[in-house]
């Protein structure tokens, strides 16, 4: 068995056995699996309002994977997309509510705004990495709290319109469509999701193509063979921090013009940034992956929300993504198994 | 005469490849047994089907005349085979005595007995002249001492016999001579050894007798009194092998390296490279000797860019490159043969096509508006591998799959094809067979007689008085002695590798 289709397996097997241990655990707390199910697969794709919904959920889990995974690919463990993706969101809001522009500046110019905030959130931790090598797992989780409380402060007391949210954005900023909403009879879907399919190929495009993707992916590998062939391993790595950032910053974007319109004080993490580790670990780190396992998960999500129609608590939904996080993280178990089985096959 | 060990016909395979065909090893009590063969050639795979990781396919294992089946490391240990393993497996934080005693310990009321496991590491050590400090920590203790604790170990275990898998690659001369000495001791006391070995002068040296094989083929058992090393070289690589690397004299033109009181301080702050001087010229090699651990790896870090260097003058071709970036120092032409390839040499998870390209790829025609030419890289490396006889399966494979010696070859290939002033390699040919050193000594040789400057740098004494043209020998961080190959000994090498000053070290040949 190659070793490529060993890569691919892994991620499916690690679904299939989270799905049937979801099972086992549905038997054993007196629910039936067989309805459960199915009430997620009609809360996903009974009708266009549901597909409408899974596109929506998918936006920025897709954009939250791209950004673990990227900084992944060159050796950095990013937690810090989830303050990123705050941040993001929040300066995308600024720019829709205080600008007056025609669309086609208003839009790029709040995107782009998310992107700078996420950048220059993620830049602090890659910068304290490259000069101080200090951690970027600790710096990234502390950042993430700072945003957190800082956008909320900031949006209780300078953009405060009541009830704890800033202004909606002007229609040239938002994402948002008529026509996609109601195509999908009214359900929150926009434009983002082409931004995201747009960013998927721009990291595949960066990391496999490009002589700076062929510097960031050496200094992932290798950076002692990287100082060796004369590359600025430092520049490297905080370039690598500022691009993951980018993509949660427009992450974020994607809820602040997109499905929401405004920005509310969060009473906690949103849990999308942390639902991008997960996203890129099921996705191997390629941008192709990422996409897959964002669809994986914005299926699961939205669909768990019609399972208490069948008496299962929504809540199964996440223990199954756990389940699925934990059998890929231990995926050398699932290795060593299709490694014998093709052994076997080969006598 | 009676055989402790027998491997009768051994075959083994992963899938279609024949790593051993039908090989015949028959070790006799109280000898030094050496196993020659090139990298890849199956010494591994044969020594791993003895010491029970690998099944074989076919043949018989026999231990004092009883067919045995060695299923795992265990049932082996109980027949009394130990292993000296190349890669220690030591646990540095541990003292010599805990990692001698580790899976066997000696306890008393769920407690280790440390005393009395001291008492036994001293009792074994002394018995088998294996001086060790008992109590030591590993990661304080030179290689050659953690060679002997784990020499220890298989004692310990109440090992008949040992097998050696390539004990020398690590050690210095002083070191080598050592453990011979102790390999002598432990046949006297009645131990048989395997010698796994590349080296043939030290098979001419200890070994009784020695089993070839080539390719995974068995080509016979020699005894050494009756064989030279010449006959043992084309008997493991298939034909005739040039010992004496040939070269005409050197033509010398101007200084192309010139370093002025470099000094330089290792990762712990302390100074190794102590007020250096030296200089190379175009069309000349030149060899630095000294004993590991004298400067020379922070010395060549520091010149090629990969240290920062505290003060002093480093002129290529007249221009200053000290606290230059390595990107700026390569692009000036100095091209960097590694000491270490999985480090700095190679990033393994590449394929190795675009390793060939590590410190080109920005440069047209392989980069053109910051996108990679995939294709004129690949035509580079398709180039490069055939000139150079890197054999790989193809260019896209990673370069983490190519045995050592093809990625060395690789790697040359590539900072030779850069057509640099001044070549620059560190210990080149460790760990490569002797085909493969042929060959890479060749290429040195053909640089320098392109007029190329050369500075080579080697423990391996044989290698710097072949090929070098001036021999400068390093001591604590500074250029003790410049002397002519050609006028010099080991012998008065080593001395001035150990400190002693030219004088004494003269008087010392002549005695």
């Amino acid at each position: 068995m190659s070793k490529r289709l060993v890569n691919i397996l892994t991620p499916i097997f690690a679904v299939i056995l989270g799905i049937i241990f979801g099972t086992i655990i549905m038997l054993v707390s007196g629910y039936n699996p067989i309805e459960a199910f199915i009430a997620l697969g009609q809360g996903a794709f009974g009708d266009v309002y549901q597909i409408g919904e899974v596109v929506r959920q998918v936006t920025p889990y897709i954009l939250a994977g791209l950004a673990v995974a990227f900084a992944f690919r060159v050796g950095l463990f990013n937690i810090g997309v989830e303050g990123q993706f705050i941040v993001g969101w929040l300066a995308a809001v600024w720019v829709g509510v205080t600008f007056d522009l025609p669309a086609i500046i208003h839009l790029p110019l709040a995107i782009l705004a998310a992107m700078i905030a996420g950048g220059l959130w993620a830049f602090v931790p890659g910068l304290l990495k490259a000069r101080f090598r200090v951690h970027e797992v600790i710096v990234t989780i502390m950042m993430n709290y700072i945003a957190l409380h800082t956008v909320n402060y900031i949006v209780n007391t300078k953009m405060n319109q009541g009830s704890s949210k800033t202004a909606k954005i002007h229609e040239t900023a938002s994402l948002r469509s008529e026509w996609l909403s109601d195509f999908t009879t009214g359900s929150s879907i926009h434009w983002g999701i082409i931004i995201a399919i747009i960013c998927c190929f721009i990291m595949w495009f960066l990391l496999e193509k490009t002589t700076r993707g062929y510097e960031l992916r050496a200094v992932g590998f290798n950076q002692d063979a990287a100082h060796y062939a004369g590359m600025n391993v430092n520049k490297n790595i905080i370039l690598s921090m500022v691009i993951s950032g980018c993509f949660a910053g427009i992450a974020g974007a994607m809820e602040g013009l997109g499905t929401f319109g405004y920005m509310a004080v969060q009473g906690g993490f949103t849990g999308v940034g942390f639902n991008g580790i997960a996203v890129a670990l099921l996705g191997g780190n390629t941008a192709l992956g990422v996409f897959f396992a964002a669809l994986l998960f914005g299926i699961l999500k939205i669909g768990a929300l019609s399972m208490p129609l069948a008496g299962v608590p929504k809540e199964l939904v996440d223990i199954i993504i756990a389940l699925i996080v934990f059998f890929v993280a231990s995926s050398y178990i699932i290795r060593i198994v299709l490694e014998r089985f093709s052994k076997k096959e080969v006598k | 005469m009676e055989f402790v060990i027998e491997m009768l016909n051994i075959r083994k395979e992963f899938g279609n490849f024949v790593a051993n065909d039908n090989i015949t090893l028959q070790l006799k009590k109280g000898e030094i047994h050496a196993l020659l063969g090139e990298n890849g050639a199956g010494k591994s795979t044969l020594m791993n089907v003895l010491f029970g990781l690998y099944q074989p396919e076919q043949g018989e294992i026999r231990v004092k005349g009883n067919p045995v089946h060695i299923s795992n490391p265990n049932i082996a240990n109980e027949l009394g085979i130990g292993m000296v393993h190349q890669h220690f497996m030591l646990v540095d934080k541990f003292t010599v005595t805990e990692n001698i005693i580790l899976g066997k310990e000696i306890t008393s009321g769920g407690r280790i007995n440390l005393k009395q496991a001291e008492k036994e590491v001293r009792d074994i050590s002394e018995r088998y002249g294996l001086a060790v400090d008992p109590q030591a920590k590993i990661s304080d203790i030179t290689v050659g001492m953690q060679q002997r604790v784990e020499i220890l170990k298989t004692l310990y275990r109440g090992a008949e016999i040992l097998i050696f898998d390539e004990p020398t690659a690590v050690l210095t001369p002083q070191e080598i001579k050592e453990l011979i000495q102790i390999m002598k001791t432990l046949i006297k006391e009645g131990k048989s050894i395997i010698l796994i070995t590349h080296k043939l002068k030290e098979i001419m040296e200890v070994a009784d007798r020695c089993t070839v094989i080539r390719k995974g083929k068995g080509i016979g058992t020699v005894n050494v009194s009756e064989t030279n090393p010449n006959e043992l070289a084309s008997l493991m690589v298939g034909r005739e092998v040039d010992f004496k690397t040939e070269k005409s004299p050197a033509d010398p033109k101007q200084d192309v390296l010139d370093i002025k009181d470099l000094v330089v301080k290792d990762s712990r702050g302390v100074t190794v490279v102590n007020g250096l001087n030296l200089s190379v010229r175009a069309g000349e090699i030149v060899g630095i000797a000294g004993i590991d651990g004298n400067g020379q790896s922070e010395f060549i870090e520091a010149i090629t860019g990969l240290r920062k260097a505290e003060k002093g003058s480093v002129m290529l071709n007249g221009k200053e490159l000290f606290g230059l970036s390595s990107r700026k120092i390569t692009e000036s032409g100095i091209g960097h043969i590694p000491q270490d390839r999985h480090k700095h040499g190679l990033v393994l998870n590449y394929p190795i096509g675009e390793n060939m390209v590590l410190q080109t790829y920005y440069k047209r025609p392989f980069s053109k508006n910051g996108i990679l030419n995939f294709k004129e890289i690949y035509n580079k490396a398709r180039t490069l591998i055939k000139e150079f006889d890197v054999r790989t399966p193809s260019e896209y494979v990673l370069a983490r799959a190519l045995s050592g010696g093809n990625q060395q070859k690789a790697i040359i290939g590539r900072e030779v094809d850069r057509n640099p002033d001044l070549l620059i390699a560190a210990q080149p040919t460790r760990g490569l067979d002797v085909g493969a050193i042929e060959f890479i000594h060749k290429r040195l040789i053909e640089q320098r007689d392109n007029g190329k400057a050369v500075l080579l740098v080697s423990f391996e004494l044989d290698e710097i008085i072949n090929v070098s043209d001036r021999i400068a020998v390093i001591y604590e961080g500074q250029i003790v002695a410049v002397v002519d190959p050609k006028e010099t000994t080991e012998q008065e090498l080593g001395l001035l590798m150990a400190g002693s000053n030219r004088k004494e070290a003269g008087e010392g040949t002549h005695v």
